[in-house]
């Protein structure tokens, strides 16, 4: 197995990032990866998972995420049931410990990665509820009275969409990256990813109205990277000619499909506003 | 002088700490990267600053520091004995030692004597140190006579101009003490716990005493999980003078809308008067007259203004002083009937709390306010929750 992670074929990766993810690799820590919404968190623990040939376990957190869930819980109801019914599991509770995602990654017998994603959803506490059990990769289990410890760190990553919602103390255990939305460049070469027969003219015109777009001031979302992927499936798909973008003369123009792009009323008014005025102003 | 880096950062005022920086020289002594500046730069980033808000001061920091280098003379003297030990002694923890010992001292020092050593023979070579592959992170510290460039003007490097010196996360940049988090954490103050909504939790007393009636056959029990069951409405001025306050409205604006599931917000503009609006974008489209706010949430609700209380007292005592239209009541007059309707009220106000005793109106609406005002900060925000959480 490698442990250096050179990006994938499926995943473009910058060299920082690259560095960040080999760094936190190599010491053990957690990274916590930070950025809009679309520019690849959650794909990088994948992809990270499948170019070192590691299992990946995967922990999506909700508002309601405790962190005892990534741990275990105890399922007395069914116990109770099971009683109920004369069940003779029932004698040992360790048929009701239910393992979460960290135990079973614990106990796997071969080094793996844990995805923690979207841990900002999850109540203030959640991270400092975590810090012990992710420092010593270790918890105890009160109703069986087990220890149970990693046979192999896992390489952890751990994504967040928020601002400053995570407590000191977690911050100062991870190594910290933060994906910048990509710029031309990175982004012709993500496009390339997915798309590798695009039209080239095509391609050109339609990023420049993407960050033209992206560049609107008052936006309540700006369209990412994943729109800017369903717009292009849906532009190759119609077989829409590049020309089409732009209205002669290079002014705006409502572009096709706009819908892929904007998904918020609002957005979409406010772009047709000023694209009203732009033809207004000639 | 990587410890002189460390001291560099903290003066520029980042928060990094010594379990951090311990993290750098360890990365560094696992020789995670290879001897390239900007390697450095990525890693010493990734292990030091923890909010990209933060990025663009570090960069700025980083940029003055390795320019700085090169401008000091005889750095060269100095040996890297000399300024570990002065890291050990003097910002050290016994633990954090004991950790750095740990590393492997020995082969730290030796790897710090190899880099110097390299340098000086690269530089009596006569190359060009940096352009021929980038620095050594150890050596960039002025034991090459000519130190490092760089910054714009160093050429021949991966890039023309740094990464560092092109402040990309300008924008990303903030330096509002109060966080998001902070104030959710002083928000936490007004809370009042009950069970509503889904069932989602077994209630485990209702449960034995259930099953116990049910001749011990199991009666499952269902209930709710606890939640902050306060009730907010908010005012939010944005009238013009408070646009020196946006971002840390938009912060308290975004914690409140976490910490509490039922909150019913408004805009106005410098007081309030007969109506409000919810939608600040669309504000004709969705404006509301007050009595009927008045009239839609109950008086269990929690009032919460949050305006600078700044403008000419006209405005407040006069009819008709609205700056924006004709207000046939006074402002003060509507802000009575609302402190009537809300007896858990108080007023936020972002301005510096020692200037308030000199603005007329600040003073009249504390007045009016029985001096529930508290100042945007986080001792003024738990003040303020701690007296709304009392029995009113
Ligand atoms: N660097 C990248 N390389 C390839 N595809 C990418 C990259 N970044 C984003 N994408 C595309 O965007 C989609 C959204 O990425 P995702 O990981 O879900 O974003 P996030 O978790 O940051 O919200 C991915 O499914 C992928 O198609
Ligand atoms: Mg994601």
């Amino acid at each position: 197995m490698s442990t250096r992670f050179e990006g994938t074929d499926q995943y473009v990766a910058t060299s920082d990032l690259m560095l960040a993810v080999n760094a936190a690799i190599r010491l053990q820590r957690p990274l916590l990866i930070k950025g809009e919404p679309g520019t690849g968190k959650t794909m990088l623990a994948e992809e990270v998972a499948s170019a070192l040939g590691l299992p990946l376990f995967q922990w999506h957190i909700k508002s309601t995420t405790k962190a005892q869930q990534g741990l275990y819980e105890y399922d007395a109801v069914s116990r109770l049931r099971d009683s109920q019914l004369g069940d003779d599991k029932v004698k040992d509770i360790g048929n009701y410990i239910v393992q979460g995602v960290l135990w079973k990654a614990f106990a796997h017998d071969a080094p793996s990665v844990v995805l923690i994603d979207e841990i900002d959803k999850a109540d203030i506490e959640f991270p400092n509820d975590l810090l012990r059990e992710l420092d010593r990769m270790e918890f105890h289990v009160y109703e069986t009275q087990q220890t149970v410890k990693a046979k192999h760190r896992p390489i952890l990553f751990i994504t967040s969409n928020n601002e400053k919602e995570l407590p000191d103390a977690f911050l100062r255990r991870c190594f910290f990256h933060y994906i910048k939305f990509p710029d031309k460049e990175t982004m012709e070469k993500i496009v390339g990813v997915h798309f590798p027969d695009i039209r080239e003219n095509l391609l050109r015109a339609a990023l420049e109205v993407f960050f033209e777009l992206r560049d609107v001031p008052g936006l309540k979302k700006k369209p990412t990277t994943s729109e800017l992927l369903d717009w292009l499936r849906l532009l190759a798909a119609e077989e829409i000619p590049a020309e089409h973008l732009r209205a002669p003369g290079g002014k705006p123009v409502v572009p096709p499909l706009a819908g892929a792009l904007l998904k918020n009323e609002q957005d979409i008014a406010l772009f047709e506003r000023l694209v009203a005025m732009a033809k207004g102003n000639r | 002088m990587l410890t002189d880096f460390f001291l560099h950062l903290k003066a520029s005022k980042l928060p990094v700490s010594t379990k951090e920086f311990l993290t750098l020289l360890e990365a560094l002594q696992q020789g995670v990267i290879g001897p390239s500046i900007d390697d450095f730069y990525v890693l010493a980033r990734a292990c030091l600053v923890k909010d990209e808000a933060h990025y663009d001061k570090f960069d700025r920091a980083f940029g003055v520091f390795f320019k700085g280098v090169t401008a000091i003379p005889g750095l060269e003297a100095e040996i890297p004995e000399d300024w570990l030990r002065r890291v050990t002694q003097t910002h050290l923890s016994p633990a954090d030692r004991a950790k750095l010992e740990k590393l492997g001292w020995d082969k730290l020092m030796d790897e710090f004597r190899k880099r110097l050593e390299e340098q000086k023979e690269h530089h009596s070579g006569g190359s060009k140190w940096i352009g021929t592959g980038g620095s050594s992170p150890f050596g960039a510290h002025g034991y090459h006579p000519e130190g490092i460039r760089v910054g714009p003007e160093s050429a021949g490097n991966r890039t023309a101009v740094k990464v560092w010196d092109q402040r990309q996360y300008r924008n990303l940049d903030d330096s509002v003490a109060l966080g998001t988090r902070n104030i959710k954490v002083a928000l936490r103050r007004l809370r009042r716990f009950a069970r509503e909504g889904a069932v989602e939790e077994l209630d485990l007393d209702g449960t034995i005493s259930a099953t116990a009636r049910n001749a011990g056959w199991l009666d499952l029990k269902m209930r709710p999980e606890r939640h902050n069951s306060v009730k907010v409405l908010m005012f939010f001025d944005v009238g013009g003078s408070m646009d020196d306050h946006i971002k840390v409205c938009e912060e308290l604006f975004s914690a409140v809308r976490g910490e509490f599931k039922h909150l019913e917000y408004f805009y106005f503009h410098n007081c309030v008067y007969e109506s409000v609006w919810r939608d600040n974008a669309r504000r004709y489209a969705t404006k509301q007259a007050l009595l009927d706010v008045l009239h839609t949430y109950g008086p269990d609700y929690k009032l919460i203004i949050v305006g600078d209380a700044t403008m000419s007292p006209y405005e407040l005592v006069a009819p008709g002083g609205s700056v924006e239209h004709f207000n046939e009541e006074p402002g003060a007059s509507w802000l009575r009937r609302l402190l009537d309707a809300y007896p858990g009220a108080c007023w936020i106000n972002p301005t510096h709390e020692p200037s308030w005793p000199y603005r007329q109106s600040i003073s009249l609406i504390r007045q009016i306010m029985a001096d529930r005002m508290y100042p945007l900060t986080i001792d003024g925000l738990e003040r303020a929750m701690r007296q709304l959480s009392r029995k009113q």
